[in-house]
Order: structure tokens, then C-alpha cells, then sequence
């Protein structure tokens, strides 16, 4: 419960919706996208290494395994907290989602 | 092109208004051997390096805004509860009168962005052995940040930094000796 409280207020004092959803900002989300930074991790580290190593299979297949977990993950994440990228990379709900805060410094 | 993601590279937390710690932290955002000149560094050379290591420059020059962003973030965290006199009492005085609490591409002496600070010799030798001291000379600033201060939390986003500095250091000798081989190559006919 402490730990719950303390995330919490790290994430700008947003306080999850009455009926239990999780909204931008507050722990949960915080701990989703914290899943989706740790594959993003591994696949920016496997980039720059394959940049250099272009004929290493196993990073390759590993490279494109993670790929489609990080797809499946953003996916789900979206769905929930609304879309990460835009110009048409991210679908969007009405009204129009991507301008809505939180922005990535205000979480 | 670019496309934007609403989300950090890693996690940014501070435990603490700190604007002494913001202004050393302007050191990686507006330096020399900050975020924004090594953004700048590689996406410039990227132009004129062989084609085997453009996609290196391409990449690691991308990761680099994305580090932008997390000092960005650090500061703009550390300062935002600030008032003047306690802005003031941490050398950022003569910040506050020109931008209030924007931020502003200037290192932590104040001297603002110059792009005197990176070069592009057309020599891709020339240009890995700066991309290198660079990274190297980020790494050993990340290291004196870390030691000025006894936030836990700025610490572990600057050791995430820091050690990305050492990642693109060893990427870039790679560059350099896959340059090497095909000169190599090249000799033999």
C-alpha cells in the first residue's frame, strides 16, 4: 500500500478513476509502460549492435522476436492509455487523443 | 523523417526541488559534450560517412534525443516547484531574468549552445575518433553528476545514461575498425 501511495504521487498526484480503471499517469500506467521501456531497451541495444555485427542470426532472431512482442505489448497499451505516436503510427479514439497530457516530463 | 514517442527512453524520478542539481544537469543538455551536440554531431556526419556505418550514426544520433529529453525532464522537474530566491541561491539568477523557468540550450556556466562544439572533417576516421571522445568525455561527465548528488532516484536515470555513453563508445571502435578492413581491402587490388 506504501509503495502504491508513493508511486502515486511520483506520477503527478494522479489518483486511478473511481470505478478502478487505470488512467494515464497514475501507478498502473506507470508500471505498463515500464514494460514496454524494458523490451524497447533490448531492441534499441540489439539495433546498434546489429548495425555492427549485421551477420549475427541469433541477435537477428531475437531482434524480430522482440519486435513483435513490443507490438503486442503497445498495442494493448494503447488501447488503455491512449496512442504513443502519431501522423497514423497510433489509431486514435474520439475526441482526438494524442494532445492530451500526460506528456512524457509531466508523469 | 521523425516520429515522436510519448514515452521516455527510461524512467525519470526525483525525489526532491533540487535547482542546484538542475544547473549542473544543463552541463549534458547545452554542452559540449552534452546530449544536444552529440544529437547534432552524428546526424550531421551521417551524411558523408561510408554506407557500412551511416546506419550507426543514424541510430545512436536518434538516441541521442530521446537522452535529450530525459535531462530535459530531470530539469524541468527539479525546478518546477523553485521560487526565485531559492533559483537565485543556486546560481540561476541570471537564468531566471532572461527565460523565467524555461529551459534553454546552455551549459552549466550558462554559455548558450554553440555548434563550434562538433565538428564534421569529412574523413570518416577523423569523425569516429570525435564520435568516440565524445562519448567518452559524456561518460566522465555523467560520472562527476552522479557524484554531486545524493538523490537515489536522478542517480539511477544518470547510471542509465552513463552507462549508454560506454555502449556507443564500443559501437563506434567497431565502426572504426570495419572502416579499417575495407581500406584493407581495397589495398589488395
Amino acid at each position: 500500500m506504501e509503495e502504491n501511495k508513493e508511486a502515486n504521487e511520483s506520477a503527478g498526484n494522479r489518483e486511478p478513476e473511481r470505478d478502478g480503471h487505470s488512467v494515464a499517469g497514475d501507478a498502473a500506467y506507470v508500471a505498463e509502460l515500464e514494460q514496454l521501456q524494458k523490451v524497447d531497451f533490448a531492441l534499441v541495444e540489439l539495433t546498434l549492435y546489429l548495425d555492427t555485427h549485421p551477420n549475427d542470426m541469433h541477435a537477428l532472431q531475437q531482434f524480430n522476436q522482440l519486435a513483435q512482442r513490443r507490438a503486442h505489448l503497445a498495442h494493448s497499451f494503447e488501447i488503455k492509455y491512449g496512442p504513443l505516436m502519431q501522423f497514423g503510427h497510433s489509431y486514435s479514439r474520439y475526441p482526438w487523443q494524442w494532445y492530451q497530457p500526460p506528456w512524457p516530463w509531466q508523469v | 523523417m521523425w516520429i515522436y514517442e510519448k514515452k521516455l527512453q527510461y524512467p525519470v524520478r526525483v525525489s526532491k526541488c533540487d535547482p542546484r542539481m538542475a544547473r549542473f544537469l544543463l552541463e549534458q543538455y547545452g554542452g559540449a559534450d552534452g546530449e544536444l551536440s552529440a544529437a547534432l554531431r552524428y546526424l550531421n556526419q551521417r551524411y558523408t560517412i561510408p554506407d557500412k556505418v551511416v546506419g550507426l550514426l543514424n541510430d545512436i544520433g536518434t538516441e541521442e534525443f530521446a537522452h535529450l529529453e530525459m535531462i530535459a525532464t530531470m530539469v524541468y522537474k527539479l525546478t518546477k516547484d523553485a521560487t526565485p530566491e531559492q533559483l537565485e541561491a543556486a546560481g540561476l539568477g541570471p537564468h531566471f531574468v532572461n527565460h523565467d523557468k524555461a529551459l534553454f540550450y546552455e551549459n552549466a556556466g550558462g554559455s548558450p549552445w554553440t555548434a563550434t562544439y562538433i565538428q564534421a572533417k569529412g574523413d570518416p576516421i577523423a569523425d569516429l575518433f570525435e564520435d568516440i571522445a565524445a562519448e567518452e568525455k559524456a561518460r566522465a561527465t555523467y560520472q562527476w553528476l552522479i557524484d554531486y548528488t545524493d538523490d537515489v532516484d536522478i542517480q539511477d536515470s544518470l547510471k542509465f545514461l552513463r552507462e549508454r555513453e560506454i555502449v556507443h563508445s564500443m559501437r563506434f571502435k567497431e565502426a572504426v575498425e570495419i572502416l579499417k578492413a575495407e581500406q584493407g581491402k581495397k589495398k589488395v587490388f
